[in-house]
C-alpha cells in the first residue's frame, strides 16, 4: 500500500502505519481494549509484531530489540502498563541504543476497562518522556517525534493515547518512509545495562540530569502549540480534550501541550500569565493542574466531579462555566451479554445452581455476572482469580471455603494464571481448591487474538502450543480434567461434582473454541494441511 | 469560525452493521474533499449490545464525537435503539428508521445498513458516484451488485419520518 496517501485511519491504525514507516524492526504487546488494533495494523503493514504472553514479557523483549539497536515499540491498554512497570521503571535507568516507543491506550470512561486509571501518573512516576496524541496525524506524527527523543536522550518514551484517539478515525497525511536509522548491533555496556546497585546510583543520577535537559529543550518544542484568541479565556490541555476545548470555547487562547512530561513549566507560566482567566482542562486526574499549581502558576482546574468519566464538548462547556448541578445521566442502551450459543453459560449455569463462591478474571465470561447466572463473585485483575480463591479457601469456614472456586479464560491464565497455580500447588488450602480454565482457544474480548495456548502467533502462523493441560500436571496437580460444555450433555456438572467433593487441588479445563471462530479455525485448519502436504511433496506450492 | 458541519449518528445493536455504515459515510465524505471524523465505542459489540457510531464532516472537524442534541441526522437500524439515541438528534433533525425503505426491495435483510445509508444520501450533498466507489470498496465484489441495489432503494425509497 503506497502510504503517501492521503487517509482516514483510526489512532490505532495511525501508530501501526507510523512504526511501519519509521522502521520499527519488532513490535510487541498483549491484546487490550483500545491498543489491540496497533500491532494487528502494524503485521498487516509487513511489521515484525508479536502478542507476548503479557505486557511484562511484551516490554522485556522489546527492551531486548532496542539493547541490540533496533527501534522497538510495545502497545497495551493502561492496565498493562501495571503489569509491564516493573522493567519500565529499570529500563528508565539503563537508557536504551535503538529508539522505545511504549504506546499506553488508557480507556476513560471505562468503555471496556475495570478501572479508568490515568497512567500519565507513570511517566513521573518512572521519570520517561511522555507525548499525548489528540488525533490520528497527530498519533502518526508523534511517532516519529518519540523516537527522536528516544534516541537523543536514549530514554523510552510513552505515547499515551485514550480510547477516543485509539478509535476515533480522522484523516492522517503520511510521510515518506525513512526506516531507521541504524542497523542493529550489539554494543557491550555493563554499567549502563547491568543494574546492580554500584551502577544503578550513576544511572538514576544520570535519568534525573536527561529529564531535566529535556525539560529545557521542551521548553521550546513544536509538539506545544498556541492557538491564538481573546485573552480573556486562556485553556490549557492536551490529548483529546484539545479537541473538545476548542468546540466547546472557539474564542479562547489555547495552549496546546503535546508533550507532557517533563512540563514545560516556564512556557506554561507566560501562557498563564498572558490571559486573564486561565483554566486547565484535562480528562482523567488533574494531572496537569497539580504539576502547574506545583510550580507556583495560578491556573484554575475543573471540579471534582468531572475527574469520572470522559470529556466530551457538553461537559467542556460546563467546567468552562463552572456549573456543578448534577448531569443527566446517560440514557442506557442495551447491555451486552454472553452469546446466546456461548459454552459458558452452561458453566455459570452449573456454579449458580452449587451457589458456588466464584473468584473471576477479566474476559468475555466476566458477563457470567449478569443475570439470569450472577455467578461471579470477584473481578479483579488479570489472573487475580487463582490468587483471590485461594486466599478464600485459606480463611473462611469448611462450608464456604470448599464452595471457592476460580473461574479463569485460557488467554488470561497464559497471561498471568500460571504463578497463581503455582501458588496452589506450593501453598494448598486445607480442603483442596478447584480451579476452571475456560478455554476457548481465543482472547475472545478484545477480538479473537491467538495466544501461546492456541498454537499459533499474532499472524495466525503455527507455532509451539502450550498444552495447558500438560502445564497442570508438570506442576503437581494430580486431578486435571478436560471437559467439553455441551448442551444436553452432563459432563462437565458431573466432573465439577467430583472435584468439589474431592477435597483435592483439581483443575478442569473446559474446551471448547468459541463459537466466533470456528469459521476461521476451519480455515486455517485447512491451509495447515495443505502447505503441509505441499511440504511433503517438495514442490513448489501456491497455498500460502 | 468554522465552516458548518454535518453531524450524523448512526447506532444499531452488535452485528447489524452500524460500524460498516459509518465507515462507508466516512469514506464518502473524505473523497468529497471534507474533514472527517468518525468516532464510536465498540469494545463489546460482537456481544450484542448497542453499538453507536458518530461521524462529523465539514471544512474542518474537532471533537470526534457528536455533542447531544446536536446530531442532523439519526440513522437507527433497530428501532428498540430509537429511545436511547434519540437525544443526540437536534430540534428538526432527521430521524431514518428501517422504514424509511421497502423491505421487499432489498436483495437481503443483511443489507438494511446499506439501504438506510441510500436514504441518508438523498439528504447530504455527496455525489452518488462517490458513494458508488466508496460501497464498490467496502465489499468483495461478489456483494457489490447487492449492496449497489439495496443503496438505491434507500435512496429512491418512502421518504423518511421528521
Amino acid at each position: 500500500m503506497p502510504s503517501s496517501k492521503r487517509q482516514l485511519l483510526s489512532g490505532d491504525e495511525a501508530i501501526a502505519l507510523a512504526a511501519r514507516d519509521a522502521g520499527v524492526a519488532l513490535g510487541t504487546g498483549y491484546p487490550g481494549t483500545p491498543s489491540t488494533e496497533i500491532l494487528e495494523r502494524f503485521s498487516e503493514l509487513g511489521g515484525l509484531g508479536q502478542w507476548s504472553p503479557n505486557e511484562k514479557v511484551a516490554l522485556e523483549v522489546a527492551i531486548g530489540a532496542v539493547f541490540g539497536g533496533a527501534r522497538a515499540i510495545t502497545t497495551m491498554k493502561h492496565v498493562g502498563l501495571n503489569v509491564a512497570a516493573d522493567p519500565l521503571f529499570t529500563v528508565a535507568y539503563t537508557g536504551v541504543s535503538g529508539g522505545l516507543v511504549i504506546v499506553s491506550a488508557d480507556d476513560p470512561g471505562m468503555a471496556s476497562s475495570q478501572n479508568e486509571q490515568d497512567n500519565r501518573r507513570y511517566a513521573v512516576a518512572a521519570g520517561v518522556p511522555m507525548l499525548e496524541p489528540s488525533d490520528s496525524q497527530e498519533a502518526y506524527d508523534f511517532m516519529f517525534a518519540a523516537f527522536e527523543i528516544s534516541e537523543r536522550w536514549k530514554l523510552p518514551v510513552i505515547l499515551r493515547a485514550t480510547t477516543r484517539v485509539c478509535h476515533s478515525y480522522t484523516v492522517v497525511q503520511p510521510r515518506e518512509p525513512n526506516g531507521a536509522p541504524n542497523s542493529p548491533k550489539f554494543e557491550r555496556d555493563i554499567r549502563g545495562r547491568v543494574m546492580i546497585p554500584a551502577n544503578a546510583r550513576p544511572a538514576h543520577r544520570r535519568l534525573r540530569q536527561k529529564l531535566a535537559e529535556i525539560e529545557a529543550w521542551n521548553e521550546s518544542s513544536s509538539l506545544n502549540q498556541i492557538i491564538p484568541g481573546s485573552r480573556s479565556l486562556g485553556i490549557i490541555t492536551s490529548g483529546i480534550s484539545f479537541m473538545h476545548a476548542r468546540e466547546a470555547a472557539p474564542d479562547a487562547t489555547v495552549l496546546k501541550l503535546g508533550f507532557t512530561h517533563p512540563l514545560p513549566l516556564k512556557k506554561i507560566a507566560e501562557f498563564a500569565n498572558s490571559v486573564d482567566r486561565c483554566i486547565v482542562i484535562e480528562e482523567g486526574d488533574p494531572y496537569l493542574v497539580d504539576a502547574i499549581r506545583a510550580a507556583g502558576i495560578k491556573v484554575e482546574g475543573k471540579p471534582e466531579m468531572y475527574r469520572f468519566g470522559e470529556l466530551d464538548v457538553p461537559r467542556v462547556r460546563r467546567i468552562l462555566h463552572r456549573d456543578t448541578s448534577p448531569e443527566a445521566p446517560k440514557p442506557s442502551g442495551k447491555p451486552p451479554q454472553l452469546c446466546d450459543a456461548c459454552q459458558y453459560r452452561l458453566v455459570f449455569d452449573a456454579l449458580h445452581k452449587r451457589d458456588c463462591i466464584v473468584a473471576g478474571d477479566i474476559g468475555c465470561y466476566t458477563l457470567g455476572v449478569l443475570p439470569p447466572f450472577e455467578a461471579i463473585d470477584s473481578c479483579v485483575c488479570m489472573g487475580a482469580s487463582l490468587g483471590v480463591g485461594l486466599g478464600l479457601r485459606h480463611v473462611l469456614p469448611a462450608d464456604q471455603a470448599r464452595r471457592v472456586v476460580s473461574v479463569i479464560g485460557d488467554s488470561t491464565f497464559v497471561h498471568s494464571g500460571i504463578s497463581g497455580l503455582v501458588e496452589m500447588v506450593y501453598n494448598p488450602p486445607p480442603d483442596g481448591h478447584v480451579l476452571i480454565i475456560l478455554d476457548n482457544a481465543t482472547t475472545a474480548m478484545t477480538g479473537h487474538q491467538e495466544h501461546p495456548g492456541t498454537g499459533r502467533k499474532l499472524d495466525h502462523e503455527p507455532t509451539t502450543k502450550l498444552v495447558l493441560e500438560d502445564l497442570a500436571r508438570s506442576l503437581g496437580v494430580k486431578r486435571v480434567h478436560v471437559v467439553e460444555p455441551r448442551v444436553g450433555a452432563n459432563d462437565f456438572e458431573r466432573v465439577l461434582d467430583e472435584c468439589l467433593a474431592s477435597r483435592e487441588l483439581c483443575v478442569i479445563i473446559a474446551r471448547r473454541p468459541c463459537i466466533l471462530i470456528v469459521k476461521r479455525l476451519r480455515e486455517l485448519e485447512l491451509r495447515d494441511q495443505e502447505q503441509c502436504e505441499c511440504e511433503k511433496k517438495e514442490a513448489p506450492c501456491a497455498a500460502s | 469560525m468554522r465552516g458548518q458541519l454535518t453531524n450524523v449518528v448512526v447506532a444499531g445493536l452488535g452485528g447489524q452493521g452500524v460500524l460498516r455504515a459509518s465507515d462507508i459515510l466516512a469514506d464518502v465524505a473524505l473523497r468529497a474533499g471534507f474533514d472527517v471524523k468518525k468516532s464510536e465505542i465498540k469494545g463489546m459489540s460482537q456481544r450484542g449490545g448497542s453499538v453507536t457510531s458518530d461521524v462529523r464532516f465539514g471544512q474542518a472537524v474537532l471533537s470526534p464525537m457528536v455533542p447531544p442534541g446536536e446530531a442532523d441526522y439519526l440513522l437507527v437500524l433497530e428501532p428498540t435503539q430509537v429511545d436511547p439515541h434519540k437525544h443526540y438528534l437536534k430540534p428538526g433533525g432527521t430521524l431514518i428508521l428501517p422504514d424509511a425503505v421497502d423491505a421487499g426491495k432489498l436483495p437481503n435483510k443483511k443489507t438494511l445498513n446499506v439501504a438506510l445509508l441510500g436514504a441518508l444520501s438523498a439528504h447530504l450533498p455527496l455525489p452518488e458516484a462517490s458513494w458508488l466507489d466508496a460501497l464498490r470498496e467496502a465489499f468483495p465484489a461478489e456483494f457489490f451488485e447487492a449492496n449497489r441495489q439495496a443503496f438505491l432503494a434507500g435512496r429512491n425509497g418512502p421518504t423518511e419520518k421528521k
